[in-house]
């Protein structure tokens, strides 16, 4: 057993064919489940697991899995790869899919079974064109070898899966605008509840989890889930792809246990700052996140002890800000990406993000006024909570800004006193 | 809908009792709370877009933060509570208002939506006043969507509205969301005409100034200086309830009145674009005599009156021809004046034919429903009856009535039915049965499935239908299904009409809907007739023609020209000495007439109209007519007490008494509103706000005076702004407004609930109630001509109809003539697309001929046009031969013939 | 700065290719409708079929396509202009993507794209005059860990510098006049 469970299969360029992914014990959990282990069984196993969601929002997997409806009825069951990887920042389920695809294949049809679907989606972002290949190539292979398709190795089940490759837009990764994408409409997220476990893809029950996820279902059934709790270093079970860009030595992305100290990742893994950068923030996992300081390096990668210090571990993915940089314009591009991106659906972010990108722009650019503080706090609390948006794209965008507010707020006001960026006034010097 | 269960609320410290199938924004409107909103609508529930209607929910009584939440996404639960006031809640929905007015341009002054907007309301409402943006505006193109709405899109707040209304509830698809993000775009793929048939609601659905009515526009006044008047839409047979506005003397325009029973909130466009005829150049203002040198001379009101007296009492032989479009006291008095014996509804053959059987219908045991109660059946049979066309608000019904599988599949997934995304998302595909047997292409195709067969084989398939219902006979494979949805729905629903013109094909509607009433009483049977007072018409008698001429004709309201055929009609007025006619326009008719009085046109006077429901319902007009104008009552009422005749009726309201007194199943019209004599505190009922104007400024360059507003001693309204419109019964109001609620949405001011009635009175009365009559059954006879050609008339909502046809917006979209068939039957009357045909008798028009597939063999599809409906009735076989027309060269840029069809 | 509104698109020949669908085209778009419960679920499929093979979606290719699935052009192109991704106006032989998000712009991914806007003479949104390519700003693309990252066509390049980033675009040119002979 590895303790390196969603990378062992990651060597050189190529992805694992088929003959290397069963050689290294791969499709051996589906063929000692499918058909053998109930369904229920299964779903208890990755309840006890304590797998939470890697898409970002944590959610226990086991627990939403759950409230798909089980009893038989006409018409199909979904479930859906979300593969959309557009949160600035996040570069790990690509890794995968590039490299291991029959992993995630395994993973969906374990995760199938469990919830009785019968046909699986990978909704892939439209840029991974070498993801989609590859992933296209082993579902191909998966079906010849008879793991997909109809009466999946004899026992009756019946499994189809397909690619999905996006038009674009980074609202198509949450859950909801993703399953009207797949439907080929317009990717407005939808109201919650009906959850998608009732009332899906065509209305239909539906599961979406993300990459990463579903692969670690894999290592749970072929390994158990009190193996896979032991992986972990603090509360949360499993290991992480975890991944650090910007101002690094070796920037890149590491399969490591859970609650990880974020120094160790930082220092040992991305090799610590570059020559001549110093470190002044650090979003923990995306561009959706709140910034942490150095102050906060030794915390544990564990989704709680993030979230006690007011950030998210989301994705798992850091984006270092380091001393040269304009926090304020840092913070611009970031609201800039989130205004651009969002579906136009509900007022406060379809007409809150551009606002606020204008006022950062004006403040970056020597322009802002004292007042705009206010607004940009005011817009902050309105925007910001889970709630007062249709979905989460908005409350996302606001947490890197309240949390740069909070903790480089001098910066933005000296923008303001001094008429221009003083980091620019720097570079302009040199 | 089953029985309604109720929860407790506690809003700001006060405990209320809500149904629990609402939403807490629902709710807390009809609770009278003063909640902004914007996307939701009682007619089309939650969509959680705009984000204006939070309140804070809080989990229990310790909470003391609570949760902002937005009150239409958030269902009632027993024992919430919920805080409107709550700084959180407001302070939310300040920062909301803010935010939608980012983009907003400041142009109210010059903006058609400003003082009844929405918008502003919730803008005042949610206390936004100061801007603190100061960026550019994102701004937009406008589309040219053809002679109805003007597009500004700038004014857009992306409620989402618009395309809800167009796509998920009218089934248009022209309309569509372009782009994302703060570029959303509400519009066409390309500028052109709206095609869907209710478009003209997104003026009213749109709660700013996006969507607007072009036929206001062009002659512009803000909504508090119109004087408006509760009317009832003459445009079809189904009696929409409208409001309709004018100033100066011209008609400005209509707008929905809320009816729960009727037309909702919702109105067809023919309806609401068709009255600017009122306002035409060919109104007859003064009453005429046509002199020696045959040329009409305007004549004073009582020397006109004095010489129809002369022309009465000298004549042997006097004869009266009602109306269908005219109201039931002038039909009435009509009646009186020329004793029963000498009148004549004036209905074409066929008509007066299926509006007999209606009355029998209305009279049986079997049940006519409402437009709100078609919505609620759950499996639907059309026979021959082109309903966008002809009845258009049914068709919009019907719609909704399919959806009712869809929402048993809600209830029974425990979806809130205000979930509407989600509702519509879990049900997909899945709908109620529809099934529409016509002869050519129907608009509810789409939702349902269409036969196509010719009138003679729909009505043969109605029997079959109606026997296999019986269980006298197998039905055949292909009308099994129908016989299966039908009995197996819980409220089945037969809808029928005079669209194609066969009273074979009601009949065999009649015997279907005898057939299920036997296995369930609920089953509906709707009878659709042409005119919007066909029922009164023939309830006064079942004659409609007269087979002779007369000394003195009286010809009320009707172009006869339209439902007797050109030589028929010559022949006819060739024997009548003496033509009277009362009418409002210039017609067919009235041009070879003798004398003519001045008719007001629904919009400048009151009169009762009884819907194809057997609905009797008050319609008032909105203004005193120019010149000599009367309602024709008024007219017939002088000419009869000249004769001695109705001495004691001086006024509506006894005239109404008198139509009582004579006919016992009118009796309940005289109820269909309060009489004159009826006050509110004292008061008449304004027709003009209380906002009103410079009302006085209106003569400033002539007289400095307040000229004395004319009076009207035949209703409970008032002209000008004196009197009170708060308080009125909901079918008297002229207008919908309430304190902080100047758009058409204070209507859930006043409602009981929302979606539910607005007041007393506003539902009109039924009438033929009793279920005395045994439906005598009835035979089958072939329809078509010696060749086995069948003519079927085909309605256009713009064109059809003979009064909104004669208003530009209208007429520009009507078809010219034209002859829809299929290959097969076009090479058996021996022409190709590009010739034309013609009857082989009269005069009638060519017309150019189309080649369509789907047209039923022997089929010939014309439209109902002024110049060709009245050769669509022919009765004799031989004079429905169609030949090929020889001489005829096509118009240039003929290949648009069906402008109003919409379709590109 | 985004296609969809842009200002100033080159004005380029007229999409060339007949209207109507080609057999190849619509073959493709039926094999994604087979695994769909609607035609016009097809919808994003058939977009980006249809772009694949012409660069672009015009709009007479817009409303074969919307005849193909059975819906309204409307509704179609309320799709299409949703997504960022397909082109409702003319693009040159290759889009270029210049990845604009934060992990690239803490890298310096802004020089790198005015280099590119330099060396091309164009700006975000517009094509070269020989109508070889189109320069678009683009989301994170997951290469993060080798910032500033770009792609030419379906190319991914990164560890791009500023100084350097030209180059590409004249070995791209090399390379395809390799091609050619
Ligand atoms: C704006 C937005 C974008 C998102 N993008 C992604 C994404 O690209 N990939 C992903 O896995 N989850 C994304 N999510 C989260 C998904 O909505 C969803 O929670 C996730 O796919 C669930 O998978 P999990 O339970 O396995 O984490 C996004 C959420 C939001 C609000
Ligand atoms: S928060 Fe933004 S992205 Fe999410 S639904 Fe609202 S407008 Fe769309
Ligand atoms: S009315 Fe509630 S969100 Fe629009």
């Amino acid at each position: 057993m590895t303790d390196k469970p969603l990378t062992k299969n990651i060597k050189g360029d190529k992805p694992a064919d088929l003959a290397a992914y069963e050689a290294n014990g791969g499709y051996v959990a589906v063929r000692e489940s499918i058909g053998k282990k109930s369904s229920s069984d299964l779903l208890d196993m990755v309840k006890d697991s304590n797998l939470r969601g890697r898409g970002g929002a944590g959610f226990p997997t086991g627990m939403k899995w759950s409230f798909v409806p089980m009893e038989k009825t006409e018409g199909h069951k979904y479930l859906v790869c979300n593969a959309d990887e557009m949160e600035p920042g996040t570069f790990k389920d690509r890794v995968i899919m590039e490299k291991d695809p029959h992993q995630l294949i395994e993973g969906m049809i374990l995760s199938a079974y469990t919830i009785d679907a019968d046909i699986g989606y990978i909704f892939i972002r439209a840029e991974y064109h070498a993801a989609a290949k590859a992933l296209h190539e082993a579902i191909n292979a998966a079906k010849e070898k008879g793991y997909l398709g109809e009466n999946i190795l004899g026992t009756g089940y019946n499994f189809d899966l397909h690619v999905h490759s996006s038009a674009g837009r980074y609202i198509c990764g949450e859950e909801t605008a993703l399953l009207n994408s797949l439907e080929g409409k317009r990717a407005n997220p939808r109201a919650k509840p009906p959850f998608p476990q009732v009332s899906g893809l065509w209305g239909r029950p539906t599961i979406v989890n993300n990459v990463e996820t579903l692969c670690n279902i894999t290592h749970i059934v072929a390994n158990g889930a009190d193996w896979f709790k032991s992986l972990g270093l603090g509360e949360d079970s499993g290991t992480k792809l975890f991944g650090v860009s910007g101002r690094v030595k070796t920037p890149g992305c590491w399969e490591l246990p859970m609650g990880t100290p974020i120094r160790e990742i930082l220092e040992n893994h991305a090799g610590g700052m570059a020559d001549g950068y110093e470190l002044k923030g650090f979003l923990p996992g995306g561009a959706s996140t709140d910034f942490l300081l150095p102050e906060h390096l030794d915390l544990a990668m564990d989704y709680d002890v993030i979230m006690k210090a007011g950030s998210r571990m989301g994705t798992g993915t850091m984006i270092i800000m380091d001393d040269k940089v304009c926090p304020v314009a840092t913070v611009r591009n970031i609201i800039e990406f989130f205004a651009r991106e969002s579906c136009g659906f509900c007022t406060p972010c379809r007409e809150g993000l551009p606002w606020i990108h204008k006022i950062l722009d004006s403040i970056e650019n020597g322009r802002g006024e004292p007042q705009d503080i206010d607004i940009l706090n005011r817009q902050a609390g309105f925007l910001g909570a889970i709630g007062h948006t249709n979905c989460a794209l908005a409350p996302g965008a606001i947490e890197p800004l309240a949390s740069a507010m909070k903790y480089f707020g001098d910066e933005f006001n000296q923008h303001i006193e001094e008429k221009q960026c003083p980091y620019s006034a720097k570079n302009g010097a040199n | 809908m089953g029985p309604i269960s109720m929860a407790k609320i506690t809003v700001d410290g006060r405990t209320f009792e809500v149904d629990d199938s609402d939403n807490l924004l629902e709710a807390l409107l009809g609770l009278g709370e003063d909640l902004p909103y914007f996307c939701w609508h009682p007619e089309m529930g939650s969509l959680g877009s705009c984000r204006q209607c939070a309140v804070v929910q809080y989990q229990n009584e310790d909470d003391e933060r609570g949760r902002v939440v937005m009150s239409c996404m958030t269902p009632v639960t027993d024992g919430a509570i919920i805080s409107v006031q709550g700084e959180k809640a407001s302070d939310f929905r300040k920062s909301n208002i803010e935010s939608v007015m980012l983009n907003h341009p400041h142009d109210c002054p010059v903006c058609e939506e400003g003082g009844e907007c929405h918008l502003q309301d919730m803008t005042v409402m949610s206390g936004h006043k100061d801007r603190q943006y100061k960026y550019q505006k994102t701004t937009f193109n406008n589309q040219d969507l053809g002679p109805f709405i003007g597009h500004e899109m700038n004014r857009c707040i992306t409620c989402y509205r618009c395309v809800r209304f167009y796509r998920d509830y009218s089934g248009g698809d022209d309309l569509a969301a372009f782009g994302s993000r703060g570029r959303v775009f509400f519009g066409r793929a390309e500028d052109g005409v709206l095609e869907n048939e209710f478009a003209g609601n997104l003026v009213e659905m749109c709660p700013t100034g996006v969507f607007t009515d072009k036929t206001l526009s062009a002659h512009y006044t803000r909504k508090w200086d119109l004087q408006s008047a509760p009317a009832i839409c003459t445009s079809c047979s189904l009696g929409c309830n409208i409001t309709v506005s004018e100033r100066y003397g011209e008609v400005r325009r209509v707008h929905n009145r809320y009816n729960s029973e009727v037309n909702g909130y919702f109105l067809c466009d023919r309806g609401r674009f068709g009255a600017g005829y009122v306002n035409s150049d060919d109104r007859i203002p003064y009453c005429g005599i046509r002199n020696a040198n045959g040329v009409y001379e305007a004549t004073p009101a009582d020397d006109a009156l004095s010489h129809l007296k002369t022309l009465l009492n000298d004549a042997k032989s006097v004869i009266g021809i009602g109306s269908p479009r005219s109201s039931l006291e002038a039909n009435f008095a009509l009646q009186t004046l020329v004793g029963e014996d000498n009148f004549y509804s004036g209905l074409s053959g066929s008509e007066a034919e299926i509006a007999s059987l209606q009355l029998q219908v209305l009279n049986s045991d079997i049940k006519t429903p409402s437009l709100a109660e078609v919505e609620d059946c759950d499996a639907v049979l059309i026979l021959g009856e082109d309903t966008t066309n002809h009845a258009p608000r049914l068709a919009l019904s019907i719609r909704q009535a399919v959806r009712n599988e869809a929402i048993d599949l809600a209830k029974e997934a425990r979806i809130p039915l205000w979930q509407d995304a989600a509702v519509r998302k879990l049900a997909q595909d899945a709908r109620s049965p529809l099934f529409i047997l016509t002869s050519s292409e129907d608009r509810l195709d789409g939702v349902g499935t269409g036969i196509r067969l010719s009138s003679e084989d729909i009505a043969l398939a109605g029997i079959n239908i109606a026997n296999g219902i019986d269980g006298t006979v197998e039905g055949g494979a292909d009308i099994q299904p129908i016989v299966e949805a039908l009995t197996n729905a819980s409220k089945p629903l037969i809808v029928t009409g005079s669209s194609s013109a066969s009273p074979d094909v009601v009949s065999a509607a009649v015997k279907i809907a005898t057939a299920l009433t036997k296995r369930n009483a609920k089953t509906g049977l709707l009878i659709c007739t042409d005119e919007a007072n066909t029922l009164a018409a023939v309830k006064l008698t079942e004659k409609p023609f007269p087979a002779t001429g007369a000394d003195v004709a009286i010809i009320l309201e009707n172009d006869l020209s339209m439902r007797v055929a050109g030589s028929t009609l010559d022949d006819w007025l060739a024997q009548v000495t003496n033509l009277v006619v009362i009418d409002s326009l210039d017609n067919n008719v009235s041009s070879r007439s003798s004398v003519v009085l001045p008719a007001a046109t629904f919009a400048e006077a009151e009169g009762t109209y009884i819907n194809n429901e057997g609905r009797a319902q008050r319609s008032f007009g909105a203004f005193k007519p120019k010149g000599d104008i009367a309602p024709a009552w008024d007219w017939l009422l002088r000419i009869c007490h000249g004769q001695d005749l109705l001495t004691d009726v001086k006024h509506i309201d006894d005239l109404l008494d008198a139509i009582a007194s004579a006919h016992k199943d009118l009796a309940g019209a005289v109820d269909a509103a309060p009489n004159a004599a009826f006050r509110v505190h004292g008061q008449k009922i304004s027709r003009m706000t209380h906002r009103s104007s410079g009302r006085t400024a209106i003569v400033a360059d002539v007289t400095l005076h307040e000229p004395k507003q004319p009076e009207d001693n035949n209703s409970a309204l008032s002209y000008s702004m004196e009197g009170t419109n708060q308080g009125a019964p909901g079918g008297m109001k002229a207008y919908t407004w309430a304190p902080g609620w100047n758009s058409n949405q204070s209507i859930s001011k006043f409602q009981h609930e929302m979606s539910g009635s607005a007041g007393e009175g506003t539902r009109g009365v039924k009438l033929f109630t009793g279920s005395s009559v045994q439906l005598a059954a009835t035979e089958i006879s072939p329809d078509g001509n010696s060749n086995g050609i069948r003519i079927v008339p085909n309605w256009h909502i713009f064109g059809s109809d003979e009064l909104s046809n004669r208003c530009e917006a209208i007429h520009s979209l009507a078809p010219s003539p034209y002859a829809l068939l299929s290959p097969g039957t076009a090479g058996k009357l021996g022409v190709q697309a590009g010739d034309a045909l013609k009857l082989a008798a009269g005069d009638a028009p060519s017309l150019a001929v189309m080649l369509d597939d789907s047209i039923a063999e022997g089929c010939v599809i014309c439209p109902v046009l002024e110049e060709t409906r009245a050769y669509l009735h022919l009765q004799a076989v031989g004079d429905r031969l169609l030949i090929k027309d020889e001489s005829w060269t096509p118009p240039a840029g003929d290949e648009n013939i069906i402008s109003s069809d919409r379709s590109s | 700065m985004w296609i969809g509104n842009k200002v100033n698109v080159m004005s380029m020949a007229k999409d060339k290719m007949v209207s109507a669908l080609s057999e190849q085209e619509i073959e493709e778009i039926e094999a994604e409708i087979s695994h769909l419960p609607n035609r016009s679920a097809a919808a994003i499929d058939a977009l980006k079929i249809v772009q694949s093979h012409r660069r672009w979606i015009s709009d007479e290719s817009l409303s074969a396509i919307a005849d193909l699935l059975q819906m309204s052009t409307a509704e179609l192109d309320g799709i299409a202009t949703f997504y960022s991704l397909i082109f409702r106006q003319p693009v040159g032989e290759k889009v270029i993507m210049v990845c604009d998000s934060v992990s690239c712009f803490l890298m310096d991914g802004e020089k790198v794209g005015e280099s590119v806007k330099k060396k091309l003479g164009i700006e975000y949104g517009e094509t070269t005059s020989d109508g070889k390519y189109t320069l678009l700003p683009v989301t994170c693309l997951g290469d993060c860990d080798h910032a500033p990252a770009m792609m030419i066509g379906d190319e991914e390049h990164h560890d791009l510098k500023p100084e350097t980033v030209g180059k590409l675009f004249d070995d791209a040119s090399k390379r395809s006049g390799d091609d050619a002979s």
